[in-house]
């Protein structure tokens, strides 16, 4: 190791800053034909701070500071603080509940003057710290399930104090958290076991609950009958059948409908309901005036996802061009800037247009996994699986939420959508990462 | 620990890929392969706003603009800039209440939206006009007025061939494979329809951008795909509007049509239709108005008796049937029948004569100049009989060709829509109603213009066009030429193409058709046509006018017929002109001729002739069967409004004006007994018998029973 180089840019990935420069600039580029008008004096309102691409800029730049300050402090910093970072993140969150205000439905963000700032946002760089120093301690044994209790904890607990900010969006982010975990041990079993969950809620939402009932019965025969050896020699192979049968029927009858009236907000439970393209049996509009009136079927959030399919369908294979969107431009779809920003690029673009961002996009992923696995300390893997898991989950589902695939979950797509705090969050979790990376050989941990 | 969960990482990695597969699948399917997502964002977001060209002007033959374009206004609204509207001083203006406000406006949002302007009232009358416009100022920026282009006829003249511009409706939008939108105007009748696609111009396109409130920001891509609207093409006519003017004041209160043409040409100088109507009364804010009055007139004003009204051409067939008979070679100008007052060759003594012997009918000059029913009967049926053609059948179809020939029993293709083609009955009708057997002297009326013929007054006009051309005519139109005419425009071509009819016949014979003709004029029933200075060819006829009313045929006044066409030397005016139940040809129709060819040729009348043209405008000859049809007709449709509704005030009135016309009768016969001044009965009377026995008591009584009733 020579010390002729600067300590800044000795060791750091260089892929990795293009890369995030680049997402930057689709970003910057994407806002500024969102909210461009025809006319309007660039260079006056860009030093004015009048837009938002000029204020995406200045988020920008002091993304930019923050991440020289990260790639000039020691790794061993995060190591050390991780834990006190958590506790940071966590206060944050509380102190949400009585210095919120009251910004489009959400009780999640906090305003100082004329910024505002959402924890839940950075708690995601907080968990991420934690669960790497938590899986990372030499007394963790993570096939115990206890660790894995614990480890669960960490990632849920913002997410549990989230969806008591009327934030279920960004509370289901650090669901993601189980795929590090399961790169660092926990059966895949959790993993189907989950998914599985999802396909019974979805069925749930889909089925009659008698007839799903009788399905998941004949299932239970079908199971038993095929396993008929087994239960012949343990007993108890049938008891757990019927278990998770009852489970099963338990959650379809009882768990549902009450998570639906009792846990999840209106507008939430209606978007599930749109997605699946069926009525709200929870909005206490009986079905058969919902269908007469006709007006409630166009429900809002329908309405974006149509709009938004519209503007990526009208793109086409090459797109309209910069400044050419229609739809974009034109407001027709809503939270523009933010949570449908996927559409500028789809509208503008194209399918070429949109190919190459997810492209970029599975690039940045696997990156970040190729540099996860070449992490020689625990705490540095588990770090950037976090990373990849938060990025995958934002784009994943912010993308399908764009194009009709997955409900309309109000998470911003990494580095390109409008708002500081989660521009700043991001680039803090990639520089940290990146810092650890520059590490790698020094620290063995 | 790493080497425990080595193969994990792979599985992650899968996980990342496949997801993204799933979106760009979705991607792939959203952007490449559905197509409708293009055409959805268009309707969002591009509005399609149609820019009217002003239509093309109609001139007449000296070069007047007798169709022009004025501006009318709309108000517009536009709900969402509402503001400091003095709604009060509004709906005073308007004259409405502020409910009716209310409810435009909700109308106007439901229509087209908040941002949107909409229509609040269309069409302003000038007045209204003139009182919004001073005070727009007290109504803000939501409502403003907005220019529309709509006719107007500067001299208030020639509605029937004019036609009128409406709304297109469904059946015109279907029709024409999604050229008409809805809102768009087109040319409901007249020449306003058949020149439709050179008058409308073409229309312009603005694509313009709009947002999601529907609210417009822009041009789209800057223009590039507007068109921009083009101007109707003017058209010029053939029409003497001075001469038009003469015709429908003369045909003021008169029931008919006139139709004179230039015969060289085949132009149409003059077409009107009685009743007239004032064109005026279906542009703009008329509209609505006048339409429903005319279509409940019994009288049928919207009529174009010129193209449309089929009447028994009665002796101004004559000539026709000599002319057929010389071109076949069957007579000469010499050939003459020995008339005796009756025609007895078929044993019936049918039909009489007017004339009885003197040689009135020694050759075809006087047999024309006399009009003998007799020799022109004779002249039929030998055209019918002529042994070239074999039987009576295959005479007969020849001489029907010969009618269509000369225009009668086919349409002659006149550039107005609808023309109708009279009536020359073929042989299978004959076969029909006689079982196959009859002959030349079952039908022989036919040879003066009876039986089963009838003609429209073109049709009568265009046969004085081949009299007067010597044989040929050109198919009657009245428009001359477009503007701009390209090898395109092939809407022309088929009035420049001269029909032949008749080949065989010389001169001389020809000369004694024409020169009896104007024997009539200066000897026979047409003297009151004479025009000093002009030799005129005209012929009278009188024509019986049956009509059913109540199940019952009755026979009303004639019908008052009479062409002619003039100078005889070179034919430059031919004329028809039918008035009903006005009596003889020559009492009313004749005067009318003469006076308009007075007007077109020497251009002005002689003092006398405005005196005569005064009294004859103020001739009332509505048949007085009309009011009593039009009393029926309404009060008809009271019983049915009654029926609908239970409103008894439909009925009221026709059952209290009835009441009064019995009692305000019943006062003059006993004034009339008591001064014992003897009076002719009234006419009337019996309408009154008939409309109660249409409308008995009963009805007043138990109103809401089905009547069974009816008037054919």
């Amino acid at each position: 190791m020579s010390r002729n180089q600067p300590t800044i840019s000795k060791g750091v990935d260089q892929v990795m800053i293009w890369l995030y420069l680049l997402l930057v600039g689709i970003g910057l580029l994407a806002i500024f034909a969102v909210t461009y008008r025809e006319g309007d004096p660039v260079l006056a309102s860009f030093l004015g701070f009048k837009t938002d691409y000029s204020k995406q800029a200045f988020f920008f730049v002091l993304a930019a500071i923050l991440a020289t300050f990260i790639l000039l402090t020691d790794s061993k910093f995060f190591t050390a603080t991780a834990n006190i970072w958590y506790a940071f993140g966590m206060l944050l969150m509380l102190l949400v509940f009585p210095f919120h205000s009251e910004v489009k439905g959400t009780e999640s963000i906090i305003r100082f003057g004329s910024i505002q700032f959402q924890p839940a946002e950075f708690c995601k760089v907080s968990v991420c710290l934690a669960l790497a120093k938590y899986l990372s301690r030499p007394d963790t044994d993570f096939t115990k399930g206890r660790s894995q209790l614990i480890a669960a904890g960490i990632a849920l607990l913002p997410a549990v104090l989230s969806i008591l900010q009327s934030e279920t969006g960004l509370a289901l982010v650090y669901f993601a958290f189980f795929l590090v975990m399961y790169r660092e041990g926990l059966s895949p079993t959790v993993l189907i076991v989950g998914f599985s969950a999802a396909v019974l809620v979805i069925a749930t939402i889909l089925m009659e609950p008698n007839t799903l009932a009788i399905v998941l019965t004949i299932i239970a025969a079908l199971t038993a009958w095929s396993m008929r050896r087994q239960i012949r020699r343990r007993k108890s192979v049938l008891v757990s059948i019927v278990l998770v049968w009852l489970l099963c029927v338990g959650v379809q009858r009882f768990a549902v409908p009450f998570i639906f009236q009792n846990v999840l907000q209106k507008h939430q439970v209606e978007r599930i309901f749109t997605l699946f393209g069926t009525d709200n049996p929870y909005s206490g509009v009986p079905s058969e005036v919902q269908a007469a009136s006709g007006v409630k079927k166009e429900a809002v959030s329908d309405y974006n996802v149509k709009q938004s399919k519209i503007a990526i369908g009208s793109g086409g294979v090459l797109g309209k061009g910069l400044l050419k969107g229609t739809q974009t431009r034109y407001d027709f779809v809503p939270e523009q800037r933010t949570d449908f920003i996927f559409c500028t690029i789809g509208e503008g673009f194209g399918f070429v247009g949109t190919t190459t961002l997810l492209l970029i996009y599975l690039f940045l992923l696997f990156r970040i996994a190729i540099i996860a696995e070449r992490q020689r300390s625990v705490f540095s893997r588990v770090y950037a699986y976090g990373v990849a898991s938060v990025f995958f989950f934002h784009i994943a589902i912010n993308v399908a939420m764009t194009v009709g695939l997955a409900p309309v979950i109000g998470i911003p797509l990494p580095f390109v959508s409008y708002g500081g705090t989660s521009l700043i969050t991001f680039t803090i979790l990639l520089f940290i990462l990146i810092r650890l990376d520059a590490d790698r050989q020094m620290v063995l941990r | 620990m790493s080497v425990f969960n080595q193969s994990r990482t792979y599985i992650i990695r899968i996980i990342f890929f496949a997801t993204f597969l799933v979106i760009l699948a979705q991607l792939f399917n959203l952007q490449v392969l559905s197509s409708k997502y293009q055409q959805l964002a268009q309707e969002n977001a591009v509005f399609r706003k149609v820019v009217y060209p002003p239509r093309g002007i109609v001139y007449d033959r000296e070069g007047r603009a007798i169709v022009n374009n004025t501006l009318i206004y709309d108000l517009m609204v536009t709900p969402s800039e509402m503001r400091n509207v003095d709604t009060a001083y509004m709906c005073q203006l308007l004259e409405i209440d502020t409910a009716e406000f209310r409810k435009r406006v909700i109308t106007a949002i439901i229509k087209n939206g908040r941002y949107r302007p909409t229509a609040f009232e269309s069409l302003l009358a000038p007045e209204k006009y003139a009182r919004l416009e001073e005070n727009m100022w007290r109504f803000g920026s939501g409502f403003f007025l907005q220019e529309r282009p709509v006719r107007t006829y500067p001299f208030n003249a020639g509605a029937h061939f004019m036609g009128y511009i409406g709304e297109a409706d469904s059946g015109i939008i279907n029709r024409s494979g999604g050229f008409y939108k809805p809102g768009d105007y087109v040319g409901r009748s007249g020449i306003e329809a058949y020149y439709e696609r050179m008058l409308m111009g073409q229309r312009g396109v603005q694509f313009l951008i709009k947002d999601n409130r529907n609210r417009l920001v822009g041009s789209y891509e800057n223009g590039e795909f507007d068109s921009a609207a083009i101007a109707g093409r003017g058209v010029q006519t053939f029409i003497d509007i001075e001469v038009q003017q003469l015709a429908e004041k003369l045909m003021t209160n008169k029931v008919g049509a006139v139709v004179a043409i230039e015969p060289k040409t085949g132009g149409i100088i003059a077409m009107v239709s009685g009743p007239n109507f004032s064109p005026e009364a279906l542009t703009g804010p008329n509209f609505k108005k006048t339409y429903s009055k005319f279509v409940l007139d019994v009288s049928r004003p919207l009529l174009n008796r010129a193209i449309k009204g089929q009447y028994p051409p009665g002796s101004t067939f004559k000539p026709l049937g000599g002319l057929v008979a010389l071109d076949q070679g069957l007579i000469t100008a010499g050939f003459g029948y020995p008339c005796g007052g009756r025609y007895y060759a078929c044993g019936i003594g049918k039909p009489g004569c007017t004339h009885a012997g003197g040689g009135h009918a020694a050759d075809l000059r006087r047999a024309i100049a006399n009009s003998c029913n007799s020799y022109f009967t004779h002249v039929y049926r030998m055209a019918v009989d002529n042994p070239k053609w074999g039987n009576v059948k295959d005479g007969y179809a020849k001489w029907q060709e010969y009618m269509n020939a000369f225009g009668l029993g086919i349409r002659l293709g006149v550039d107005l829509p609808s023309e109708d083609r009279g009536n020359i009955p073929d042989t299978a009708r004959y076969n029909k109603v006689y079982r196959n057997t009859w002959s030349s002297c079952t039908n022989l009326t036919l040879g003066i213009g009876q039986d089963m013929m009838t003609a429209t007054p073109l049709q009568l006009a265009n046969a004085m066009c081949v009299i007067a051309n010597k044989g040929y005519y050109y198919t009657p139109h009245i428009v001359k030429s477009v503007d701009n005419e390209t090898p395109q425009d092939t809407i022309l071509h088929k009035f420049r193409q001269k029909h032949e009819v008749l080949t065989h016949i010389p001169d001389s014979a020809f000369n004694a058709i024409i020169w009896g003709m104007q024997d009539v004029v200066t000897a026979g029933t047409a003297r009151a046509a004479a025009i000093p200075g002009i030799n005129i060819c005209a012929k009278t006829g009188t024509a019986q006018n049956f009509r059913i009313i109540g199940g019952k045929k009755v026979e009303l006044n004639e019908n008052s017929m009479f062409v002619a066409f003039a100078p005889r030397e070179n034919p430059k005016i031919a004329i028809a002109v039918v008035v009903e139940n006005a009596g003889y040809g020559s009492t009313s129709a004749a005067p009318i001729a003469s006076l308009l060819m007075e007007k077109y040729l020497n251009d002005t009348l002689r003092p006398e002739s405005i005196k005569k043209a005064d009294a004859m405008a103020a001739r009332n000859l509505m048949p007085s069967i009309l009011k009593r049809e039009q009393f029926i007709f309404d009060s008809l449709r009271a019983v049915e409004w009654f029926k609908i509704t239970k409103d008894s005030a439909y009925l009221r009135k026709f059952w209290n004006s009835t009441r009064e016309e019995q009692r305000k009768r019943d006062s003059i016969n006993n004034a009339n007994k008591k001064a014992d001044t003897p009076t002719a009965p009234k006419p009337q009377r019996v309408a009154y018998h008939l409309f109660e026995a249409v409308l008995p008591q009963e009805h007043f009584m138990n109103a809401g029973k089905p009547t069974t009733t009816h008037v054919a």
